[in-house]
Parts: C-alpha cells; sequence; structure tokens
C-alpha cells in the first residue's frame, strides 16, 4: 500500500489546524472521505436525482438504479446473499434499534434472556435495556476477563437455552480487542438464540463474511468507513427479516391501503419508510468501491502495523496506561495520562494538530468496569503513517512537560 | 491558539490545590449534575440560611477547568443571596460569550476568561454554574 497515494484521495488532510500539518487520529469516531465518494454525492446531486421506486421518468429510473445498485455493492461487501437481506438505516444506532424494537420486542417473553457484553457502546446496550423492561426478559452480561477479552467458557456459561438473544461488538470502540464473533454465534445458535453483530467497528477495518460468521444481523455505520454521514445498512438473514414487522409507517413501505387495514411491501422495503437516504446510500457505494480498490486485507495489516507500533511507542511513555489486549486489536489504542484529564492531554494535542477522541466514548458501564470516568483514544485508519504516531508520542510528551511544569 | 490563554496560573493553582473540596451535612441541598458527553461530574452542596448561601462545597471528577471553576465558584458564592448567587452565574455566562465582566466577589474567576477562545471546553467550565443555578432555584422552589 503506497500511503502517499491514498493520503492523496482525502483532501481534508491536507490542511493546517492550528499552525501545524492536520494528524487526525479520531477515525473510529468518525472517519475522513476520499474525493471519490464526495464526488459521487455531489454528481448524483447534479445529475441523477430523484426520488426513487416510483416515477416513470429517465431521472426516476436512474436514482432507483443508483440506489438499488448500492444496496448490490453493500451486499456483496458483506457476502450477503441476496441484496434484500441489506437494509439501508440512519446508521448502526437506527438498524440495532430496528432489531430490537421489531424482533425483540415481539419474540422475547418474561422468563427469556437477551445476552450482551459490559463492553458495548449505548447503541448496542440500550435498545436491549429497552427491550428487555418492555417484555419482561431478563438482560444479561457475559462477564469480561481482566483484559477486555471475552473468553468462550464465559459465553457458554451466561447463553442458556432461555436466551432469544445475543447481541455482541465484533470489535470493541475502546479497547480494540477483536472478539470470537464467530464462536459466539455458534454457541448462541446452539441455544437456539440469534445472534446480533455490532459492526460499526469491524466492517471499515477488516473483511467481513456474514454467511461465514453466520450471524442473524449485522449492523453498520457508512460513516466510519469513508461514507457520509446519515447513511448505514442493517443486514438480516432473509428468513427472518420477511417474518418480522416494521417499527416505522408511511410512504415507501406499503403494498395495500385502506382505511383500517395496511398491508406491508416484501424486505427490504418494508423496513425503509419514507423517501430513503438516497443520496448517503451513493456515498456508502462509492465508499466501498474505494475501500475495494485498496483491499480490505491490504487495510487491516497497515492498521495492525500502526496498532503495534503506537502499543509499543505509547508503552514507553512514563505515566501513560493503555487498556485493553496487546493482542488481536484493530488500529486504536485507548489510553489514560497520570493526573493529566483526557480533556486537557486532548486540549494540548489540538494545540498541536493532533485530533484524538477524549470523554467516555458512549461506553459508561464499560468506564465503570476500567473503573474510569473518561479516557483519551487515538484511532487510526488507511491513511495514517507511523510519522502521525510519533508526533502523538512528542505530543504527550508536551503535554507532560506542559501538566507537570504547570500544577508544579 | 496560545494554550497559556486557557490554562493560566491561577486555573493551575485551583486546580492542584482546590478550595471547599468535599462534603457537607445530608440536609444542606444537594446537587448531582453530570457533563453527558465527556462523563465529568459534579456533586455540589450548598448550606443556606435565611435566604443566603453560608457554604458550599463541591465533590467530583473533572478536568482542570471544570474542577478550578468549581473551586472558584464555591469561594465565590459564599455569604450571597440567592439573587447575587444567580447574578454572578449569570456574569459568568457572560464571561463564557467573551463579554468583558467582572467579578469583585472573586477575581480569580476572570482567569477563565479564555476558555471563550476553546469552544470545546465552555461545557466544563460551566458545569459547577449550572448546579449553582440548578440549586438555588431548587431551594426557592422549596421555599
Amino acid at each position: 500500500m503506497n500511503i502517499e497515494a491514498v493520503r492523496e484521495h482525502f483532501p481534508i488532510l491536507h490542511q493546517e489546524i492550528n499552525g501545524h500539518p492536520l494528524v487526525y487520529l479520531d477515525s473510529a469516531a468518525s472517519s475522513q472521505k476520499p474525493r471519490s465518494v464526495i464526488d459521487a454525492v455531489s454528481r448524483y446531486y447534479e445529475q441523477d436525482h430523484s426520488n426513487v421506486h416510483r416515477g416513470v421518468h429517465t431521472l426516476g429510473s436512474r436514482a432507483t438504479d443508483a440506489y438499488e445498485g448500492a444496496r448490490e455493492k453493500v451486499a456483496k461487501f458483506l457476502n450477503a446473499a441476496a441484496p434484500e437481506e441489506i437494509i439501508f438505516t440512519r446508521g448502526t444506532t437506527t438498524a440495532l434499534n430496528l432489531v430490537a424494537s421489531s424482533y425483540a420486542r415481539s419474540v422475547c417473553k418474561e422468563g427469556d434472556e437477551i445476552v450482551i457484553t459490559p463492553m458495548e457502546h449505548h447503541a448496542n446496550l440500550i435498545p436491549w435495556q429497552q427491550a428487555a423492561k418492555a417484555t419482561g426478559a431478563t438482560l444479561k452480561y457475559i462477564p469480561l476477563q481482566p483484559d477486555g477479552t471475552i473468553s468462550l467458557a464465559d459465553v457458554e456459561a451466561t447463553v442458556t437455552a432461555n436466551t432469544k438473544v445475543v447481541a455482541v461488538t465484533y470489535v470493541s470502540n475502546v479497547l480494540g480487542g477483536v472478539n470470537p464473533i464467530k464462536e459466539i454465534t455458534s454457541i448462541a445458535h446452539r441455544n437456539g438464540a440469534v445472534m446480533v453483530v455490532d459492526g460499526a467497528q469491524s466492517t471499515p477495518h477488516k473483511k467481513v463474511d456474514v454467511q461465514d460468521i453466520d450471524c442473524d444481523f449485522y449492523a453498520l455505520s457508512g460513516h466510519k468507513m469513508c461514507g457520509p454521514t446519515g447513511i448505514g445498512a442493517l443486514y438480516g438473514k432473509k428468513a427472518l427479516l420477511s417474518n418480522m414487522e416494521p417499527i416505522e409507517f408511511g410512504g415507501e413501505m406499503i403494498d395495500t391501503v385502506d382505511l383500517y387495514e395496511s398491508t406491508w411491501k416484501d424486505i427490504p422495503y418494508r423496513f425503509e419508510g419514507g423517501t430513503p437516504i438516497i443520496a448517503g446510500a451513493v456515498g456508502l457505494g462509492a465508499a466501498i468501491d474505494f475501500l475495494e480498490q485498496i483491499g480490505m486485507d491490504e487495510i487491516d495489516q497497515h492498521e495492525k502495523r500502526l496498532a503495534a507500533y503506537a502499543y509499543d511507542r505509547l508503552s514507553t511513555i512514563d505515566g501513560v496506561t493503555i487498556y485493553g489486549p496487546k493482542e488481536n486489536r484493530v488500529g486504536l489504542i485507548t489510553f489514560n495520562v497520570d493526573d493529566i484529564h483526557p480533556h486537557d492531554v486532548s486540549t494540548v494535542l489540538d494545540a498541536e494538530g493532533i485530533a484524538i477522541r477524549a470523554g467516555h466514548h458512549c461506553c459508561q458501564p464499560l468506564m465503570r468496569w476500567l473503573n474510569v470516568s473518561s479516557t483519551a483514544r487515538a484511532s487510526f485508519y488507511l491513511y495514517n503513517t507511523e510519522e502521525e504516531i510519533d508526533r502523538l508520542v512528542d505530543g504527550l510528551l508536551k503535554t507532560k512537560e506542559f501538566f507537570g511544569y504547570a500544577i508544579g | 491558539m496560545q494554550l497559556d490563554d486557557l490554562y493560566r496560573r491561577v486555573i493551575m493553582d485551583h486546580y492542584k490545590n482546590p478550595r471547599n473540596r468535599g462534603t457537607l451535612d445530608a440536609e444542606a441541598v444537594t446537587i448531582n449534575l453530570n457533563n453527558p458527553t465527556c462523563g465529568d461530574r459534579i456533586s455540589l452542596q450548598l448550606q443556606v440560611e435565611d435566604g443566603k448561601v453560608v457554604d458550599a462545597k463541591f465533590s467530583g471528577e473533572g478536568c482542570s477547568i471544570s474542577l478550578s471553576s468549581a473551586s472558584m465558584m464555591t469561594e465565590a458564592v459564599k455569604g450571597r443571596t440567592y439573587e447575587e448567587a444567580i447574578g454572578l452565574a449569570e456574569r459568568f455566562s457572560g464571561l463564557m460569550k467573551g463579554e468583558p465582566v467582572e467579578f469583585v466577589e472573586n477575581e480569580d474567576i476572570e482567569a477563565l476568561s479564555g476558555v471563550n477562545k476553546f469552544p470545546a471546553r465552555i461545557k466544563c467550565a460551566t458545569l459547577a454554574w449550572n448546579a449553582l443555578r440548578k440549586g438555588i432555584e431548587q431551594q426557592h422552589q422549596h421555599e
């Protein structure tokens, strides 16, 4: 992978922030966009835009082709069995809420169990909390190992014949570890439960094959994988989706409407009420083209190199604590600097042109498990370099020096 | 962007040696506030007598800006009537908007004027003051 050539694709990277070349280390929150994605969205609006699935005119057909073409790209990217197994949503949050509100609320009853983990992002936690409250099901947690990994023995011990749903993230947005999602899926299935995978942090960084994992649902966000904001997708197995009720009602999702009764379209349309996110889907399709052109395995390897380099370099700084497993992780490092709040770390780094994330990362239960109120996080993507990690390390040394001096 | 504009010496002094950190009796007016965007939290307690704040203490977790701001606020609010306390909080909002306000009650507070140039940190600085407003309003209704 020619990193300089890759960086050329991203206009936003070539600017100075506070007098320094920008070092963008917050891609786990939202990635930057290549020129091809920005252009695809503009071109769509300049040449092809209309509403989809209704107009008989030419632009109506072009818009429909663009939108459905994007669905096919997502399906192929995840190796789904068919395009209708892909539902476009606003993002991972909406996708997971759809499963919790439609599937879980109709299937779960008192005495049933929903199983998640303490490392879940709020988006894969609160929908299940709410579904459990609404149905009387019990919410159970697979405990974490001291290094923040999941042991399959704990999964076996937590998932029972009463479990109806197991929902786990593929990759933690804080710990960075890759969970044994295929094995967890197999345990869920052996107990008769469906498997829901939060793919927000895995899809941008590694090759995903939903048929190989055999998960029942898989959620992703476009904006974390070089696509626009406001577009994401839910993959669901056809047999399950076909028996699920919509949760939003209105135009676009109906078959016939009478005064007192209505019927729904087939999947995926029954879950896409209203005018869909057409330009967003087009942008997501362009993002997938871009990622595939670089190669997902190449991206994975590049990030693993960066993660190992960053882990080693940050470990050498006195007073820096790194959270999460050392091995089998994606390109993000969550850490704290002794006696300096992550906000203060982030402000000093920003003055050096370095963007990192500071806060609870939408993972309050995990913060309590780590026994911290917040952390700093540097996350990498295909456009980051080892020199940028060196700048992060220099920035952290400067932060320590500044605060050591300032508070004496 | 100058870091020294934000992290002035007086702020660092309050951060390192916070005034009024601790707890009061359970009967004191107690306000727990979170900054949901970052996980910081403050527990502010106000001892009130005859329409005045006679004592104030705070506990919680936060960055240099939020803790120093809480420290300065608790110093300034002691001995103030409810109206004066709300007036202080309003003047602090003005300070965050870049308005030229003065704090004769505690000139240290003026050092926080630099936060105005760091918009992402304004929420840190205002957390304790929002707790103060909430506490006074709560007590006002109670009486």
